[in-house]
């Protein structure tokens, strides 16, 4: 089975990417997240300084460090840690969880949704009312009750994230299931007596993929935005590690006289985000012109 | 409103070297070039060709509605003598509608569902005539009974789901002819209705056309429906109008390679699969950016001289587009393709008796719960009985919703029988879903499916999934020796090895069949079951995978049981036909039995209903009205009792018919006695003057 | 349709009581916790032993839920340790506070976002379509606390036109709703536009569109009789579900904005470990979405004609 997996899955990737050369949107979206993967990626070579080392107090952008001379250019927090490296250490906690946490979340409605829309019947009755039940939650209001009962860790941010936006994938795939579940040539699987595992992973789930794509960068994108608002409401990652919601919420009260705390990190994160919507954009522009 | 022009009086509508194109991100693709009709008052004109001939591009530039990317880069169309280029905005919209309407091919889609049928059809005069909304209403509702729709005030206030196709279509008609238009185009406009339905709307179409003295434009596939319907037609391919004239000339003495290739795919009451096979048209249709500097045609014809044929466009020579049509003999090419030999007939390997497939519907509802019916049946199959002999064909026959395909499905195993038995190779297995048959049992009994598109899947090559069914099927493991089956059987469907790498995207809906044609081969089955294979293909297409089935099934002795409703296909392959009408066998015998008298009332409905592409058959014609029962709650007695043109009285409504049994294995459902069903007249005959 | 709507609603009370019992298990499971975040991480074993004893949480645990459950409905909330009053008489201001932030936002959402979603939709690729698209993919990529504060940048620190908080110390004062209903807005405006250029988009390529164009239909009446019905079905159920989003959605204004709102109470229960507040809070919040959710689902099944009651 293995050897009909890799088939379905190989050269599609590279024909996807050649094709959103098509999309100009797509290529600025694309562009905007290739940018902040290499800062991640080369965030120990990028940093000027350690970013929680304490230099200068409110240094405004482009002022000059006292001790080495080298410019600030983004100034420094009120804690007098230099901005620049706090944003490039802080792309990579996103970077890291925000993927992690949506792979996670991935995983788990990928699994749900296809036992639920192929089988259909009980699995369906009860998946679906689980899924339900835990969407009737307003997202930020369930995660704010996990992480304040449980404590914020990186952890348990992953597991509110996994839980709150599994169900909406499951459904997305239910959906999508219970459409191709009456194909013609999974039909021809049944009579070839493949088992179900079968059918869910090679007949069904690659002929999803592209819905499913779409809505993962989209849905990345609300996993940035979530892990920013946590940070910022203080549940987010613990201190001292540089995260950029957080980096907000400490810089509001100076919002007036020093704005370059407040809003550097915002556009960092809204850049980020958008990124991610406009490869989604591309990538539904171009899988519809196909 | 209708400015009658003085120097063209007799033609509504003409066509004059029009081209249109689309421009695509691959450039500008041509999609009609350089076509001419005219049409004139009162006159019925059929535009015939497969799918991507440009045909209903030619409506949609009549219209001028061909979306942002196509336009007309060439040629004028004029209506009452009038450019319609040099209509403005409203003048276009006063047009449309009233003095050229339109009617298309899926009526569900073709209406708006989140509006009454009453108030999309008042619309049109409450636009163009700007009368009264009362007035409106009763116009509507008189052209609902000039449809011949039952109760028409019901429909008025319908939903469009609420109501058949067959009335949807008729509705639709009504809509178009609201505006008393000068001319009717008509995309198409049965293709999606059953085949009895369909005689009715084709039917009322020629009444009304006749009655309102509109000139009508008739777009379709269906040579055979031409036949019946047109005064003139036109044979496009690739875009081009390749040959114009009479209906009956067209049929009788086509001069363009083409048509004539294409009546010789159709199965006609003449053909024979032994001694006369079809014969397909070699060669694909071109892609539209690929088309041949020379004759379209060129590439696929048996006569093409490069010197000749391929130079240049090729102008309408005295109404055909070819340049050798008077070096041409007819009498060099053979009507049929090589013949066939005899596929010796063996052993009864099908048996199904009585078998019954029933689905549980459950209402939920206030109203049934109080009523105590909250589960009510669908009767899909009921008592259905026949067999099937090694190497032979049975087609089973019927229209939408006779059970045929349940009846695939149970014998598949992808639905299990509710009652009666299924024995294939002397086991049980109407009980048994596929899951729980043996790998060899599965591997005997292979289906094919009707609609090329959905058959295989898109995420994986051709070799892939094969490779797959001879991995599981076949009990090959050996990779090399998988390979070596794979590029065997696509050699068997007659496609180049190098398919196997290829995703069902990148093959047209014939190669795609192809494909599934191999897949349903790679377990060397015993028996394999064809649901509906050609449906879906044009008719050159069709008749090439007809022939590749047969010729397998000659070679392998495969027993193969056909379903479909296209009668001239199943009179063509089949050695017995089983006729189904909403769960129940209504007809059972040899071919010639079926086709020939005595009939069922269904089967005799059935075959005049069914349009045949030869001026030399004679058809009776036999119209059904009423409406087909609903599968909720079949009358008691026999299923066809409230269509039946020949029904006796209550006893048809009442009890189950007999089984009238006639010599040769034939047997007819009917409360008729035997000698009532002898004695009728053949629906379909050779015309005494015959030429 | 009967029926249906009592299907609806019993899965809606079947919901509300399974995250009931989620909250309760997961808020009120251990005692020892309980006592603890009521009576502060100072109290003694034995003044915790006396508070649970008084507050019945030795008794066996269904017993304990049913009570719970019943005090619930009965608008019993508990005491909030940390406003040291009756958790209902904090909820329903604040709760009220946040239904009028609501209600102006919304009153300038659906118009706008419908609106604008629709002439979008109504002529795809066009300049406009582009530029509306581009807007909202904007303003959905910025999340709420970053919005708010480009806004308090600029209308705040720099026009100077706007106050930078929204306490209504001095009561009522429509100028301080401004800058968070416009922050909700602009979050939200984004994704609604979009569903409805989408669904307009699709309706106007469908067949029936078709139709009513070469049936001489004049196109404003092509629009508005044919297109819009069928198109704004979609867009009703997301903006019904966007109430649903709202409760979440203020949360992070109100904190910002420091208005004292229904987010912000709950937020600051959570930090605070208020046990009572918490559980009221989720409680209203779970009603109201189960509430949106039913009405969208009923409503949406009204307006599609396709779809039979049997």
């Amino acid at each position: 089975m293995s050897d009909i997996a890799n088939n379905a899955h190989g050269a599609s990737l590279l024909r996807a990417i050649g094709l959103l050369r098509e999309s100009w949107i797509g290529m600025i979206g694309a562009g905007l997240i290739s940018f902040w993967v290499l800062v991640a990626l080369f965030a120990p070579l990028l940093a000027p300084h350690d970013p929680l080392a304490i230099l200068q107090p409110f240094a405004k952008p482009g002022a000059l460090h006292v001790g080495t001379g080298s410019t600030l250019w983004l100034g420094t927090d009120n804690l007098g840690r230099d901005i620049l490296s706090r944003i490039i250490w802080g792309s990579r906690t996103v970077l890291i969880y925000a993927p992690l946490a949506t792979f996670c979340a991935y995983a788990v409605g990928i699994f749900m949704g296809l036992a639920a829309g192929y089988h259909r019947g009980w699995w369906d009755m009860v998946l679906s009312r689980i899924g339900d039940i835990i969407l009737s939650f307003p997202v930020l209001v369930l995660y704010i009750i996990v992480i304040a009962t449980f404590g914020a860790s990186g952890l348990n941010i992953v597991i509110a994230i996994t839980f709150a936006s599994a169900p909406g994938i499951m459904r997305l795939v239910r959906g999508l299931t219970l459409d191709l579940r009456n194909r013609d040539y999974v039909a021809a699987s049944h009579t070839r007596g493949e088992s179900a595992f079968f059918i869910m992973l090679v007949e069904i789930l690659p002929n999803a993929r592209g819905p499913l794509i779409v809505d993962a960068c989209v849905r990345l994108g609300y996993v940035i935005i979530t892990i920013g608002v946590l940070g910022f409401l203080g549940l987010g990652l613990p201190p001292p590690d540089p995260d950029w919601g957080g980096m907000v919420n400490e810089g509001r009260s100076m919002a007036m006289i020093f704005p370059h705390m407040t809003i550097i990190p915002c556009v960092a994160i809204s850049s980020l985000v958008l990124g991610f919507n406009l490869l989604a954009d591309g990538l539904r522009e171009v899988s519809l012109r196909d | 409103m209708t400015e009658i022009s003085h120097s063209e009086p007799a033609s509504v509508l003409e066509i004059e070297n029009l081209s249109v194109s689309y421009s695509t991100r691959a450039g500008e693709i041509p999609a009609v070039v350089d076509f001419s009709l005219n049409l004139a008052r009162g006159e019925s004109v059929g535009l015939v060709g497969e799918s991507g001939c440009g045909k209903s591009t030619v409506a949609m530039a009549i219209m001028r509605y061909l979306g942002a990317n196509g336009g007309i880069v060439g040629g004028k169309v004029r209506f009452h003598g009038r450019d319609m280029a040099e209509l403005d905005a409203p003048a276009l919209r006063r047009v449309r509608g009233a003095q050229i309407a339109m009617v298309y091919q899926e009526p569900m889609a073709a209406l708006n569902p989140s509006l009454t049928i009453g108030e999309q059809l008042r619309e049109v005069p409450l636009v163009h005539t700007g009368c009264a909304p009362s007035e409106a209403h009763a116009l509507s509702v008189q052209m609902l009974r000039d449809v011949h729709l039952p109760d028409p005030d019901r429909i008025m206030a319908s939903y469009p789901h609420q109501i058949s196709g067959g009335q949807q279509q008729r509705a639709v008609i009504g809509m178009a002819l609201l505006g008393r238009p000068a001319v009717l185009l008509l995309d198409e406009p049965t293709t999606a209705l059953d085949v009895t339905v369909e005689a009715g709307i084709v039917e009322l179409i020629a009444e009304l056309s006749r009655k309102f003295g509109i000139a009508s434009l008739y777009i379709s596939h269906n040579l055979g429906l031409m036949l019946e319907v047109c005064d003139r037609i036109g044979v496009m391919y690739s875009g081009e109008l390749v040959e114009q004239g009479d209906t009956e000339t067209i049929f009788s003495q086509p001069r363009h390679p083409y048509t004539r290739g294409l009546l010789d795919c159709i199965p006609l009451p003449h053909a024979d699969k032994q001694e006369r096979p079809l014969r397909a048209i070699p060669g694909r249709l071109p892609l539209p950016q690929e088309r041949p500097s020379g004759c379209g045609f060129g590439p696929r014809c048996e006569s093409f001289q490069p010197e000749i044929c391929g130079v240049g466009p090729i102008p309408m020579d005295e109404n055909v587009r070819c340049a050798r049509w008077r070096d041409i003999d007819p009498r060099d090419s053979k009507p049929g393709g090589d013949s066939r030999p005899d596929n010796p007939l063996g052993d009864t390997i099908l048996e199904v008796a009585d078998l019954r497939k029933h689905f549980a519907i459950r209402n939920n509802s206030l109203r049934a719960m109080v009523a105590g019916r909250t589960v009510r049946y669908v009767k899909a199959n009921e008592d259905l009985t026949f067999d099937a002999r090694k190497g032979e064909t049975v087609a089973i026959v019927g229209e939408s919703g006779c059970g045929k395909s349940t009846l695939a499905r149970v014998l598949m195993g992808l639905e299990t029988a509710t009652g009666g038995t299924v024995r294939f190779q002397d086991a049980e297995v109407g009980g048994i879903s596929a899951g729980d048959r043996s790998p060899a049992q599965l591997g005997a009994l292979q289906m094919i499916f009707q609609n090329p598109d959905d058959t295989l899947n898109p995420s994986l090559s051709v070799g892939a999934q094969i490779g797959r069914v001879v991995r599981k099927l076949g009990a090959e493991t050996d990779a090399a020796k998988v390979r070596e089956r794979v590029r065997k059987l696509l050699d068997m469907v007659k496609l180049p090895a190098e398919f196997a790498a290829r995703r069902p995207r990148q093959l047209s809906g014939g190669q795609k069949q192809r494909v599934a044609i191999a897949r349903a081969f790679a377990g060397k089955p015993a028996a394999v079951i064809a649901d509906e294979p050609i449906s879906a293909l044009d008719v050159s297409v069709a008749a090439a995978i007809t022939e590749l089935i047969l010729d397998i099934q000659r070679e392998n002795g495969t027993t193969l049981v056909f379903i479909s409703h296209d009668l001239g296909a199943v009179r063509y392959l089949a050695d017995r036909v089983v006729v189904m009408y909403l769960g129940r066998i209504m007809e059972r015998g040899s071919t010639e039995a079926i086709f020939s008298p005595p009939y069922h009332p269904y089967t005799e409905a059935l075959l005049s209903a069914v349009p045949i592409a030869d001026p030399t058959v004679e058809k009776r014609r036999i119209v059904l009205e009423g409406a087909l029962p609903s599968a909720l709650d079949p009358p008691k007695g026999c299923p066809f009792s409230t269509r039946c043109p020949r029904r006796i009285g209550a006893i048809c409504d009442e009890e189950a018919p007999p089984s009238r049994v006639f010599p040769g294995g034939h047997s007819i459902s009917c409360h008729l006695s035997v000698d009532a069903l002898e004695i009728v007249e053949p629906v379909i005959a050779l015309k005494v003057d015959a030429s | 349709m009967v029926i249906f709507v009592a299907k609806r609603l019993a899965f809606m009370v079947l919901t509300m009581v399974a995250v009931s019992i989620l909250l309760f298990l997961i808020l009120e499971i251990s005692p020892g916790s309980v006592a603890t975040k009521v009576l502060g991480p100072y109290a003694t074993d034995e003044q915790k032993n006396i508070w649970l004893e008084r507050h019945g949480y030795f008794e066996p645990l269904w017993y304990r839920y049913f009570a719970w459950a019943g005090n619930f409905l009965s608008g019993e909330f508990g005491l909030s340790h940390r406003f040291k009053v009756p958790v209902a008489d904090i909820l329903w201001p604040r709760l009220w506070n946040t239904a009028i932030l609501g209600f102006w936002t919304f009153a300038f959402l659906i118009p706008v976002s419908l609106v604008l979603g629709v002439l979008a939709g109504m002529r795809e690729g066009s300049k406009l379509d582009r530029t509306i698209s581009i807007i909202s993919v904007l303003t959905t990529s910025i999340p709420e606390f970053a919005s708010a504060v480009f806004l308090s940048a600029i209308f705040v620190f720099g026009l100077n036109w706007l106050p930078g908080t929204s306490g209504m110390i001095k009561g009522f004062e429509f100028q301080q709703l401004i800058l968070p209903a416009l922050v909700l807005f602009l979050y939200d405006f984004g994704y609604v536009a979009r569903m409805t250029r989408a669904s307009m988009a699709e309706v106007m390529t469908t067949p029936y569109i078709r139709t009513a164009v070469l049936k001489g239909l004049p196109y404003r009446l092509v629009i508005l009789k044919h297109a819009l019905r069928n198109a704004l079905i979609a867009p009703f159920t997301v903006i019904m579900l966007q109430l649903n989003w709202l409760l979440s959605g203020v949360i992070v204004v109100e904190f910002f904005f420091a208005y004292k709102g229904f987010g912000a109470l709950l937020l600051e229960a959570s930090l605070n470990q208020d046990i009572f507040v918490i559980e009221a809070c989720a409680m209203v919040a779970v009603f109201v979405a189960v509430a949106t959710q039913t009405l969208a689902d009923i409503g949406y099944t009204y307006l599609n004609p396709r779809i039979q009651f049997v």
